[in-house]
């Protein structure tokens, strides 16, 4: 009886062990405790801003601000406002994010799929790489890169000069200004209307063979005068660049002519495959000429020579094998048509429109160099920290990524048939890239966040200019850091978002 | 007649199988198994021998074949055009990148503060070593008010040392112990609050958290040092150290609060239910049931967290501490020792400390990840 009195009853808990109503007792003296911290805080705040006969607001973002600033993508100057400097950092911090995020996913990408390569060598450095850089403090290298590194650059005076016209000395590096005419504007919209054409040619072509087993027509001629073509332009451009190793084929322009007809007829027959391996053997030795001599400038010519063909052989001979093992198929569409596509549009156009595009090359006067555009060496510290010690992070996340697809995935796709390529291509990437986004997100906002370490070196970011700057000036210590902060919580918070987005997106569906 | 099923002529010999061990043999395998691995390990080994010998010759000092000057040479020999890092700089400048201004004749302070430091953490790393409690209640409890009152001084007779005086090493291993220790009880909270069903306690808790996520250490401690003594009533003065100790542990907290939500998280449902069926109230349910599984699971996290935030000391140089980085930045600027590559040994003495301890954490990490695993995950 006293069990079925239980369980009719209504419960006979005293209402201060009612689990509900304590938890509004503990919720509601947690609200206050925090109301009345922050009402201390508030008041205290009061007084001292009074006693320091401060006032508070936003307006002295519009009073003139009466400091330059070293680098600036906008115009800015003594006479300018506050909220120009606000806009100027927030820029300054946007643009090395968003060239260091460039640079570090590639670096990142590359030493992760490194640190998994089945050659001992490779795998080794990398790990190496990774263990020292993400063990060592950003700010501790951003001091060694600026410091030094490029503060120990020579004078201006013995620069290094760089092809291309570029220099490096302790003001930073120096390249070539571009000096855009107004046709160029329609150059520039016909790359990126091409780009885009190709792109969707290349989904369009892949879903016609995903139904009908085949390439349309169209396409699949058109690729093959397009990769007539490629196999022309870069022939003409392997066959010039043989001319810089050995002199005796520097013949003259028309030499490569020549090759290159040559290199294309072959492409059309059985050889073709010999053809591509000649081009690579020859870009290979010209490059790896170019890069050995920069590298060990004590040796003599020669060896440089004879080493650099060794490295030539050892890419053609990968080239061939690899040509072996891939018998002809319609596998992959050619590459050839959509890099046409890109390229040749555009300078069609150029030609057409008649555009030109001058460079202003940097001139060495008496004390400094004249034209050019400078990268400051603060900007180049920072971003070269940034980039080297995030893409440390993102390999381990690329490492993590690839390694948590399952063996069963690969040995799948093995059992399908599928070649080592299309499976990492096909099965293993697709899979990787659903573990390694998330994090990559969160490094790419951590490189953000990040970039206010150049706050440290004096590059005039966010942090710099307002926090330090601004702040030191006006005094308006609440508002200014009140603004910094919800700048970097937008950015954050944008990203979280994206992310849940994205997870909800390309989740597991199980059964 | 002849049965044309079975076979007249020896089978011809399966070559010899090409070599399974041995140095060769693993070259073939490991180096050179195909093509582009051949000409992966040339450009690697044209890289390195590019790259090491310059390096080598700079860290070195001359009796291993290098052009470093070593401990106990003179800036004279550092001044040479050809010399390598600057090994004597280093040696002469040691005592003020670990005590940074603090008195030499008190120096047995800090040496004791380590030693104690050392001798509490060496049996809590351990896991077989037993007294876990009272060690871990002595390290993170005891051991700080002693260090306070050891560096401190001003009490049984010792002189009184102002923190602006402390610095080096010694203030870096302080804001990183003291950052972890209050962290850690903060986070815990944090992590529970976040958990919890009370809808008011669980949006603080996650306003406190994303908000401090958010926003890089830099502007927490600009915050820190500029905003406090504003939130303070009037006349109270704040310890630049103890700003720094604030924005660092607000920061730190907030992250390893995340990383005991993992461990929560991780917990099977059966586990809360288990507890509640037993009749506990909810701490008690969470420090008998809940905490000791949750946090045993995140101590790799937990030490991951910690080499951040060692990382991460580095910053309040920014705001005028003299932590290990900015006793070398500002060594870097000393007179007496002025040579082309004074600021380069500097930086790289600074990176070798940092990496020993980061390193050493992270192999710890590693280790009891290993130790951790059961073998039961999917």
């Amino acid at each position: 009886m006293a069990v079925q009195d239980n369980i009719a009853g209504p419960p006979r808990t005293a209402f201060y062990n009612d689990p509900v109503i304590r938890g509004i007792f503990y919720q509601l003296v947690v609200a206050g405790l925090v109301i009345a911290f922050l009402t201390w805080i508030i008041l205290n705040t009061a007084q001292n801003l009074a006693a320091q006969n401060k006032s508070t607001g936003f307006g002295f973002l519009f009073e003139t601000s009466g400091f330059g600033i070293s680098f600036t993508l906008i115009p800015f100057d003594r006479s300018s406002y506050y909220w120009q400097a606000f806009v100027v950092g927030l820029l300054n911090t946007l643009l090395v994010a968003v060239i260091g995020i460039i640079f570090a996913t590639m670096l990142g990408f590359v030493l992760g799929v490194a640190r998994l390569s089945s050659n001992w060598l490779i795998a080794r450095c990398a790990t190496v790489y990774v263990e020292v850089i993400r063990n060592i403090p950003l700010l501790l290298q951003l001091f060694f890169w600026y410091f030094a590194v490029l503060k120990a650059m020579p004078a201006v005076r013995q620069s290094f000069e760089l092809p291309l016209s570029i220099f490096v000395n302790q003001r930073g590096i120096i390249v070539p200004r571009p000096l855009p005419d107004f046709e160029i504007f329609w150059v520039a919209v016909t790359a990126v209307l091409a780009l885009v054409a190709a792109i969707a040619m290349v989904v369009w072509a892949t879903r016609v063979r995903t139904k009908t087993g085949h390439y349309p027509v169209v396409v699949s001629r058109a690729s093959r005068i397009a990769g007539l073509i490629v196999t022309f332009g870069v022939g003409y451009l392997a066959i010039s660049l043989l001319g810089t190793v050995v002199p005796a084929l520097s013949l003259g322009p028309v030499f490569p002519l020549i090759g290159a007809l040559v290199l294309a007829g072959i492409s059309l027959s059985p050889y073709g495959r010999y053809g591509r391996v000649f081009i690579g053997f020859a870009i290979g030795w010209a490059v790896a000429n170019f890069l050995l001599g920069g590298m060990f400038a004590g040796l003599g010519e020669g060896i440089i020579v004879l080493g650099a063909a060794l490295v030539a052989l050892g890419i053609a001979w990968t080239m061939l094998s690899a040509d072996r093992r891939s018998a002809a198929t319609e596998g992959k569409l050619p590459l050839a048509l959509p890099v046409l596509i890109v390229i040749a549009l555009p300078a069609l156009v150029y030609w057409v429109t008649g555009a030109s595009l001058a460079f202003e090359i940097p001139v060495l006067e008496r004390f400094n160099f004249a034209g050019g555009l400078q990268l400051v060496p603060e900007m180049v510290a920072l971003v070269l920290g940034l980039t080297i010690y995030t893409a440390a992070f993102i390999a381990e996340n690329v490492r993590s990524g690839i390694q948590a697809v399952s063996k069963g995935q690969t040995e799948a796709a093995s059992s399908l048939g599928l070649r080592e390529g299309d499976r990492l291509r096909l099965v293993v990437v697709p899979q990787a890239m659903r573990v390694i986004i998330p994090p990559l997100t969160s490094q790419y906002l951590n490189l953000t966040k990040n970039s206010s370490l150049g706050a440290a070196i004096g590059y005039p970011e966010l942090v710099n200019v307002f926090m330090g700057t601004t702040l030191n000036q006006t005094g308006k210590a609440i508002e200014v850091i009140a603004i910094t902060m919800l700048v970097y919580l937008t950015l954050s918070l944008t990203t979280s978002a994206f992310m849940n987005w994205y997870n909800a997106r390309v989740a597991l569906v199980e059964r | 007649m002849s049965f044309s099923f079975v076979r007249e002529q020896m089978v011809e010999p399966a070559p010899a199988p090409v070599n399974t061990a041995g140095p060769i043999a693993w070259a073939r395998r490991n180096l050179f198994a195909t093509p582009s691995d051949s000409l992966l390990t040339i450009l690697a080994i044209v890289l390195l021998v590019w790259a090491i010998p310059p390096i080598y010759g700079f860290v070195m000092p001359n009796f291993l074949g290098g052009d470093a000057v070593p401990p106990g040479g003179t800036v004279e020999q550092c001044r040479v055009e050809t010399a390598g890092a600057c090994w004597a700089y280093i040696s002469a400048r040691m005592t003020f990148f670990i005590y940074g201004f603090y008195p030499a004749e008190e120096y047995w302070r800090p040496n004791l503060v380590f030693a104690l430091g050392t001798l509490l953490i060496i049996p809590l790393a351990i896991p077989r070593v037993p007294f876990k409690r009272t060690n871990a209640i002595l390290f993170f409890v005891v051991y700080p008010v002693v260090c306070f009152y050891l560096l401190n001084g001003g009490v049984l007779g010792m002189p009184s040392v102002p923190t602006e005086q402390w610095g080096g090493l010694l203030v870096t291993l302080i804001i990183s112990l003291v950052g972890i220790i209050c962290s850690i009880p903060i986070g815990i909270l944090l992590a529970l609050g976040r958990q919890s069903k009370l809808p008011i306690i669980k949006t603080l808790c996650i306003m406190f958290i994303e908000l401090w996520r958010a926003v890089p250490l830099i502007t927490v401690l600009f915050m820190a040092s500029v905003m406090l003594p504003l939130f303070m009533p009037q006349g109270t003065t704040v310890d630049k150290l103890l700003r720094a100790l604030v924005g660092v542990t607000l920061f730190s907290s907030a992250y390893l609060a995340e990383v005991v939500r993992g461990g929560l998280q991780a917990l099977p449902r059966g586990q809360y239910e288990a507890a509640s069926s037993l009749g506990l109230s909810y701490w008690k349910s969470m420090w008998f049931i809940i905490l000791p599984q949750a946090l045993k699971h995140v101590i790799p996290g937990i030490v991951n967290s910690f080499i951040a935030l060692f990382k991460d000391t580095s910053l309040v140089s920014i705001v005028g501490i003299f932590d290990l980085l900015n006793t070398v930045q500002a060594a870097s600027s000393d007179i007496d020792w002025s040579s082309p590559t004074q600021a380069i040994t500097g930086y790289l003495f600074a990176g070798m400390v940092f990496w020993v301890f980061c390193f050493a954490m992270s192999r710890y990490s590693i280790w009891m990840e290993r130790r951790l695993d059961t073998g039961h995950k999917g």
